[in-house]
């Protein structure tokens, strides 16, 4: 970070004007094994007063570093190389020690992801929040109650009860709303928030961001919104900047570049989300290649390669930011040819054909009574209660629920991770199967196999992909030899991993390749079915959308059912044909996924399907539930849900647990209410007491 | 703040370039000062250890007429209580102990890996049961230990060699265990059990790779602690035997008559193991500060 020179006293003298924020011709350059690299290029954009300013891109685009240049938090080997950065008119980059720390205390407030990391374990909360205004000069006893108070306007229920714990004992929503409490008590004019609900489910998640977007009405304060999730980022935003490998490559109204994109990025990055009506799955526009490496794109645009509109001006000239005059305001394009962005030649790599091939015949796996209890601390935790599933040969079978609902114990239990209570029968094609995957013979291991979560922990890092990909196929598939080098050529060319990365280790890899090289393993010996857990949720929405369409495109050509667990209800919609929900470890719903969606359904089902900001549907009355997942030590008596429940009916739903109703064929549901009722309450839209309308 | 959450960026530029994470590590190591200083003091006592005996005079030739002198031209460290000269005495001194050292360390790395890796991975009663006895060599000083174990086994080199790896194993058990810990709880493992791996190969060729930087940062950390502890031991007669000079057992044997004035007789002993104990730890400071980097 370049130190001032003089700093010209910035004292009290506010200009009332001035933007809250404004970036002009911003570079930033890290230091690394003593070169520079450029990460972020000419970024220019300004936040006006009041408004919500919004940053979206891909990871490694330089969203978090625009975010900590502006308080000037870069890590040691980061600067700004060139370019102004002002709040309220003040130039950020001259400031001295003093007052960086003023502004810093003052005007700017951060919100970053991980609201754990950025408390003190070891202080308790009320504490903290009071240290705040203790900073800026109340005395010890007024400024607990100003704690309490600003707790309050969070939305905290009981803020004197949250001061007297520690951080590790709120749950993550709760977290979250301390620290934006937090940020909030300076009441500073621009609020930094990056990334604050990704950590979060999607029902806690829209709590908070109604909370966010409340609390800016109350306080006027300017926001800057980061995230990867175009959903969010339409629903908290007045404007938008969208970046690419450190460029802002669109900027404008959030409606009008969402609606009208302008630069083959936006268009080619709003393609590749599922949509909620995106036909009978029609596969999913990706954007080819991958994010160039800094400082490798010397001249062009920095799109260029992955464009398919690029032609040689595209190469050899960057483009200046083009204005659109559209009447939607001020807007602006990078791209020579901001005008026929739409005209995007489609991508998607084969089309697999629509016939699904789902003969329910025979069920391939079934299980029977699942339970599993954890004893944690002298507790009993129930993890799985009495869950009954069934998957059939080449079907795909969604697994939702919150965290903590059991989604990925089930997974466990299934592949013999995790073993089940005793009384519980797994079966597979008939044939029982021994609940630890170490007794279960060669046949039921191979046919049984998952795809983890984060392939950064499901790739061994000291292995060359070569290896993983070899081993798992002499383990499960019995190739020895020249056999085996030819299924692995086969297998890494149905999964399009390129044969130059099999020397490689996982870490020189992406992650949407680590991801293919996971599957790849999975795939290697011919499996039946298998368990995809939140296989994407570590991944950028583009390559998310490779991955899907490569999971579709197996499961056409080998046959394979997939248990698929993720919190994201539109890739769920996308690819299930069948969904369970869990809520708590008990199925609340099972049923065929066009059913299930459009209802009637469980209050739960319905919930978390409100919960999710989507783009298309930003009208829609939304269904807020109150608090947060009850611990599973101790589930609620009655219907697990009705603590939360927006349709509890009465006495009923505290005292007896419902039984799972059949509401239509093959689909069942678990809630007192009849059916008819639902669908009367459903399609009424809302209208339920704590249904509150977004925005 | 969080420093984890930024350089997702400089992480990028990191394997953009050639990719080759060893030739990373030795850059990162050589770029180091400490690593500079240790290597060539331990390259000087591995000289001195190889070529010693070529170029200084005969470490164990007594000449009675001319004891207890002071550092002069013909003898630069002095002569001691027998008249043998102090230079040759400290250069072929480090013979012994960079023979003893490295085997003694080698022997608890391979061992307490080993025990380590098993307690870690099986957990449950193996870890409680190998626990209680890495807590009971851990509650006795080394050197007790070190000693009841010569006394029992009789002194010899072997012995030495042989107690003092066992007394490291403990310590090097309990870092694999932690170690190992992280790494059980990854998919990886989960995913190899799935192809039905049986735990050996699990846990030394899946789990052992990625634990082999808290393993080599222990050995060097170690190994400056047996040479410690070799010293400590000769010193009180219970580790290196004489004639062979040794250090310990130079200092020992001498320093009674340091109260006589005759200082250089223990004093250049004692700088020899104070720079080779801080060339090592130097390594081994160096090469951790490699590995966290890389």
């Amino acid at each position: 970070m370049s130190t001032t020179a003089s700093p010209p006293a910035p004292g009290e003298t506010q200009a009332t004007a001035a933007d809250a924020l404004t970036l002009s011709g911003v570079d930033i350059s890290y230091r690394v094994r003593r070169a520079d690299q450029r990460i972020v290029r000419d970024v220019s954009f300004r936040v006006a007063r009041g408004e919500s300013f919004g940053l979206v891109g891909e990871s490694g685009c330089g969203k978090s570093t625009i975010a900590l240049a502006v308080v000037r938090y870069l890590a040691r080997n980061g600067r700004v190389s060139a370019g102004r950065i002002e709040i309220d008119g003040r130039d950020v980059l001259s400031l001295d020690r003093a007052d960086l720390r003023r502004l810093r205390a003052r005007t700017v407030s951060m919100v970053y992801q991980e609201p754990g990391r950025a408390l003190n374990p070891s202080i308790l909360v009320g504490r903290q929040v009071a240290e705040v205004y203790e900073i800026a000069g109340a005395p010890r006893s007024e400024a607990l109650d100003r704690a309490r108070e600003i707790l309050a306007r969070v939305r905290i229920s009981d803020p004197d009860g949250v001061m007297r714990r520690y951080p590790h004992q709120l749950s993550g929503g709760m977290l979250q709303r301390v620290v934006i409490a937090m940020a909030l008590a300076a009441e500073p004019s621009l609020l930094i928030l990056d990334e604050p609900t990704t950590a979060l489910d999607a029902t806690v998640e829209a709590d908070v961001l109604d909370l966010i977007l409340g609390l800016r009405a109350e306080f006027g304060t300017s926001l800057l919104f980061i995230s990867h999730n175009l959903a969010v980022i339409a629903k908290m935003c007045d404007r938008v900047g969208v970046l690419y490998a450190g460029e802002l490559v669109e900027e404008g109204p959030a409606s009008a570049v969402f609606g009208d994109p302008r630069h083959p990025y936006t268009v080619g990055l709003l393609r590749s989300i599922p949509r909620r009506d995106g036909g009978a799955r029609a596969p999913l526009q990706t954007i080819p290649g991958s994010l160039p490496t800094p400082g490798s794109v010397a001249a062009g645009c920095v799109f260029a390669a992955r464009c398919g509109l690029a032609q040689e001006r595209c190469r050899a000239e960057t483009p200046a930011v083009h204005r659109i005059e559209d009447g939607c305001g001020e807007r602006g394009s990078r791209c020579h040819f901001s005008e026929q962005a739409q005209s995007l030649p489609i991508h998607s790599i084969v089309a697999p054909d629509s016939a699904r091939i789902a003969d329910r015949a025979e069920p391939l796996i079934r299980a029977r009574s699942v339970s599993k209890t954890f004893q944690a601390s002298g507790q009993r935790v129930r993890g799985l209660h009495q869950v009954d599933l069934e998957i059939a040969a080449g079907e795909t079978v969604g697994l939702v629920g919150e965290s903590g609902s059991g989604k990925t114990t089930l997974a466990r239990v299934l592949m013999g991770l995790t073993a089940p209570d005793p009384g519980a029968e797994v079966t597979l094609d008939g044939r029982p199967l021994a609940p630890l995957a170490g007794a279960r013979t060669a046949a039921d291991q191979k046919a049984l196999q998952i795809v983890f979560q984060n392939p950064d922990s499901a790739l061994n890092r000291r292995h060359s992909v070569r290896r993983l990909i070899s081993r798992s196929l002499a383990k499960l598939g019995g190739y020895r030899g020249e056999a085996l080098q030819a299924r692995l050529q086969a297998l890494a060319e149905s999964v399009r991993l390129p044969e130059r990365y099999l020397p490689m280790r996982p870490s020189q890899l992406s992650g949407g390749l680590k991801q293919r090289v996971a599957i790849a393993r999975a795939f290697a010996g011919d499996p039946q079915i298998v368990v995809c857990d939140e296989p994407t949720s570590a991944l950028d929405v583009s390559v998310q959308a490779a991955i899907l369409n490569l999971l579709t495109d197996l499961q056409h050509r080998e046959r394979v059912a997939y248990l698929f667990i993720s919190h994201d209800l539109g890739v769920v919609r996308y690819l299930a044909d069948r969904i369970v929900v869990l809520y708590l470890g008990r199925v609340m719903e099972i049923g065929p996924a066009q059913s299930v969606l459009d209802g009637p359904h469980h209050p739960y089902t319905e919930a978390l399907l409100s919960a999710v900001p989507t783009l298309d549907d930003s009208d829609r009355e939304r269904i807020r539930l109150e608090g947060e997942i009850p611990s599973a030590a101790d589930p609620p008596a009655g219907c697990p849900f009705h603590t939360r429940c927006p349709r509890r009916i009465g006495e009923i739903c505290d005292t007896t647990e419902p039984e799972m109703r059949v509401q239509a064929p093959g689909h069942e549901i678990r809630c007192h209410i009849p059916v008819d009722d639902l669908r009367r309450l459903q399609s009424a839209g809302g209208g339920a007491p704590s249904a509150s309308a977004g925005r | 703040m969080s420093i984890e959450a930024l350089p997702v960026e400089s992480r990028a530029a990191l394997s953009a370039g050639a990719g080759d994470l060893r030739r990373q590590f030795l850059r990162d190591l050589v770029h180091q000062k400490a690593f500079m200083i240790g290597a060539t003091v331990l390259g000087f006592w591995v000289l001195a250890a190889i070529f010693g005996t070529l170029v200084v005079q005969d470490p164990l030739a007594q000449n009675l007429s001319a004891i207890n002198q002071a550092p002069s031209a013909s003898h630069l460290f002095g002569t001691d209580q027998l008249g043998r000269d102090v230079l040759a005495r400290v250069i072929v001194g480090s013979r012994s102990i960079l023979v003893t050292a490295p085997l003694a360390t080698l022997i608890g790395t391979v061992l307490g890996t080993v025990v380590g890796l098993s307690m870690g991975y099986f957990r449950g009663i193996v870890d409680d049961i190998l626990g209680r006895f890495v807590e009971a060599f851990l509650a006795l000083p080394l050197v007790v230990t070190g000693i009841i174990g010569i006394v029992a086994l009789g002194a010899s080199d072997t012995t030495l060699i042989i107690v003092i790896g066992i007394v490291f194993t403990p310590l090097i058990a309990r870092t694999v265990r932690a170690a190992v810990l992280v790494e059980r709880d990854l998919d990886y493992v989960a995913a190899a059990r799935l192809r039905g791996e049986r735990s050996l190969y699990i846990m030394f060729v899946e789990i052992l790779p990625n634990v082999l930087a808290p393993i080599t940062v222990e050995f060097t950390v170690r190994l400056g602690y047996a040479v410690f502890t070799i010293v400590t031991l000769s010193f009180l007669g219970f580790g290196l035997q004489p004639p062979t000079p040794n250090w310990g057992y130079d200092i020992s044997a001498n320093v009674g008559a340091v109260t006589a004035g005759y200082w250089w007789e223990v004093l250049f002993a004692a700088v020899a193991v104070a720079t080779l104990v801080i060339g090592v730890n130097m390594l081994a400071s160096s090469i951790e500060s490699a590995l966290d980097a890389s």
